[in-house]
């Protein structure tokens, strides 16, 4: 970049980025102000597709907002219904049979590698490649035919239940499971040789789009955005919640800062959910899938409280006030691309465009989920 | 009534010309959607017609009658006027290619300047059609596109260069001609000129790929950043004669690095040579050229740049002072 020279007198123009860009993936607009081809300013504007979800959870009772989880993030919609849950069983007090448990586990980190694997496709679409997108796509449909089977959506799964899961799963899913597991470790190596090794790709993700881990923390950004930046935080690690604790996992971690960790973490997690799933299925336990005696209407005891899961795209937090009546006092979400996409004008400054856009696909944006 | 027969050839020339550049427009999008197709593992068009070869004409039909929206504000000449500046040179350059011995329109002695002359009218086109449009993200395209073209042209015409020095005409006919009677009088083998040819060859296929702005050089184009580049604003045919004039330039281009680097309608073995070893040549680049766009994500422009000043143009240089050396000294 030095090879351009420094102009004096700057002659800036404002950008639109959106709501209706290619790179944006949905309805996010971004007003840069350019300097000729470099960023000199980045503001993302919010707000083109809020649906005021907290409000309607307030709204409506316990179990009625469930389906508005799989909404916000529809890539990695069950870990979101998983955070919901989670909050709710804790506020009520109810015991989850184990082998829910281990249910929500498999489907969670099945889902997982299926945002993963559409991110690659997507965010290497915006590098410019095309062929990946169909070749992940491929990968992807097994996943969502596996989870149709037990979930019966393919997209925007309502599974989970207060107090388990509202299905057990078919003769069909452990062997389907276990064929995919393979069929994808077995093709891991040729995404690696097509892409990752790619000189191009190297040359345009390598010591570009730097996000230091202080830019992290200022901004709150969680997941593979600060694994990338040397972080170690994973929620399933750290505030261990569900049956995470009984499994054997490494969380990827790289400390180059550049596009290029993240990538290679995410790359690295579709591994390491694979390995969730394979020990999660050599354990899974009999017995029931939905807790005896849940009340058919809810109504938590008075109180505040927390629960934090670990999505795809990084900690997603759901914080329920509830005053004793059957509907939540107050619901708060906490979505990690919000804060993820919030640093997106502190790290592209200065840096062109395509780069910038190397950056914000590396952030892995899911729109719906930022408005909520 | 007695007619010039020099007229009727003129004509008969003229329409295969412009139908061979349209044809060719038209069946290289079909070719490139089922090369794509193939690449991904799909199956790519295959609806109209037997293995979906009807499309490009269904296509085709579907532009014309589109509304040809003219967006306020645009300046509506250079709008207009954009497009056709990029398809008629396209078209213009067919005039000098030679198929075979035969086979060709006019015979110029200067046909390699003419085509690197109406090369560098297209740039103008995309240049024109982008500023006329009055789009943010048009004139960064542009910006993109003429900076790449000047970059990129140097490279190619020192290349050039060294080949009409070997040649010593810029006639195409002769410029083939003297490579006649298998691959190894080829000039891509012509080892004996200058030990770089085959890197010769590279660095024109290159700088073709970046001229045409193929990927992974698409910069001006490139989707995912600029929307459409310089084309954001056009609808209907205006979209359609830019996409047959940008495929039509590649046709001039794999034509042209046949005809220099590939014995032009020559034979490898020395046998029947013919307009067919031209085609079949010809389309083998084109299919590599696809073959590219859909195994490799884009560059970046500095990227870009950096290949041209800092590795094509010095190895040309050392080319074209090798070449001369040997000239002198054999």
């Amino acid at each position: 970049m030095s090879a351009f020279a420094e102009s004096e007198a700057k002659e800036t123009f404002v950008l639109n980025l959106g709501p209706q860009h290619p790179a944006t993936h949905g309805v996010l607009r971004v007003k840069l102000t350019m300097d000729g081809e470099y960023i000199a300013e980045a503001e993302p504007v919010l707000g083109y597709i809020h649906r005021m979800h907290e409000k309607m959870g307030e709204n409506r009772t316990w179990a009625q907002f469930l389906p508005n989880t799989g909404r916000m993030d529809y890539l990695h919609a069950l870990a979101y219904n998983h955070g919901y849950v989670s909050v709710v069983e804790r506020a009520a007090g109810i015991e989850v049979p184990e082998r829910a448990e281990y249910l929500r586990v498999i489907t969670a980190e099945l889902n997982r590698v299926s945002s993963h694997l559409l991110w690659f496709g997507a965010f290497i679409l915006d590098l410019g490649g095309f062929s990946p997108l169909l070749y992940a796509f491929d990968d992807r449909e097994h996943i969502l035919d596996l989870l149709e089977s037990v979930t019966g959506s393919r997209l925007t799964y309502c599974y989970f239940r207060f107090g388990g899961v509202y299905n057990d799963i078919d003769d069909n899913f452990v062997p389907g499971t276990r064929a995919f597991i393979k069929r994808l470790r077995e093709r891991m190596p040729m995404y690696h040789n097509l892409v990752t090794k790619n000189i191009i790709l190297m040359k345009r993700l390598q010591e570009v789009g730097p996000i230091s881990a202080e830019m992290c923390r200022k901004y709150g950004a969680t997941g593979p955005v600060c694994r990338g930046s040397g972080i170690n935080f994973d929620v399933r690690k750290h505030e261990p919640y569900s049956v995470y604790p009984e499994f054997d996992f490494d969380v990827p971690v790289y400390d180059q800062c550049d596009s290029m960790a993240r990538y290679m973490v995410r790359m690295d997690e579709i591994e390491q959910s694979l390995r969730i799933i394979e020990q999660a299925l050599d354990k899974l336990p009999e017995g029931p899938v939905m807790a005896e005696k849940v009340p058919k209407i809810l109504k938590p005891a008075k109180g505040d409280y927390y629960h934090a899961v670990e999505t795809a795209r990084g900690s997603f937090g759901v914080r329920v006030v509830s005053d004793g009546t059957n509907t939540p006092y107050r619901l708060k979400l906490r979505s990690p691309t919000f804060s993820n996409l919030s640093l997106f004008g502190e790290a592209s400054q200065g840096m062109l465009l395509p780069d910038a856009l190397a950056l914000m696909g590396s952030l892995d944006l899911v729109i719906p989920e930022i408005d909520r | 009534m007695h007619v010039d027969p020099e007229i009727i050839r003129l004509l008969a020339f003229l329409i295969g010309v412009i139908a061979f550049a349209a044809l060719n427009a038209a069946y290289l999008v079909w070719l490139e959607r089922k090369e794509a197709a193939h690449i991904q593992r799909r199956i790519g068009p295959k609806e109209v017609g037997p293995f979906g070869l009807l499309q490009p004409l269904v296509d085709g039909i579907k532009l014309m009658t589109k509304q040809l929206i003219v967006p306020a504000g645009v300046d509506p000449v250079l709008f207009k006027i954009a497009p056709i500046l990029v398809m008629v040179p396209a078209i213009m350059s067919f005039v000098t290619i030679p198929f075979s011995d035969t086979l060709v329109a006019r015979n110029l002695d200067i046909g390699l300047l003419a085509i690197f002359a109406f090369a560098s009218v297209n740039v103008l086109g995309l240049l024109l059609g982008a500023w006329g449009s009055r789009n943010k993200y048009a004139v960064i395209s542009a910006a993109r596109v003429v900076s790449q073209n000047v970059a990129y042209e140097i490279p190619m015409l020192i290349t050039v260069v060294t080949l009409v020095m070997i040649s010593g005409t810029m006639n195409l006919s002769k410029i083939v001609g003297l490579q006649m009677g298998g691959f190894w009088n080829w000039n891509i083998l012509n080892l004996s000129a200058s030990p770089l040819m085959p890197i010769a060859f590279l660095i024109f296929f290159v700088c073709m790929l970046a001229e045409t702005n193929r990927a992974p050089f698409d910069m001006a184009e490139a989707e995912s950043e600029l929307v459409a580049g310089t084309f954001t604003e056009y609808s209907g045919m205006g979209f359609g004669v830019f996409f047959m004039g940008e495929y039509a330039n590649i046709v001039i281009g794999a034509s042209v690095a046949t005809i220099l680097f590939l014995g032009g309608w020559d034979c490898p073995f020395g046998l029947f040579p013919g307009v067919h070893w031209f085609l079949l040549k010809m389309y083998f680049l084109i299919f590599t050229v696809i073959w590219i766009r859909w195994t490799y994500p884009r560059t970046t422009f500095y990227g870009l740049l950096n290949l041209s000043w800092k590795i094509l143009i010095p190895i040309s240089f050392v080319n074209l002072i090798l070449t001369s050396a040997m000239l002198k000294v054999f």
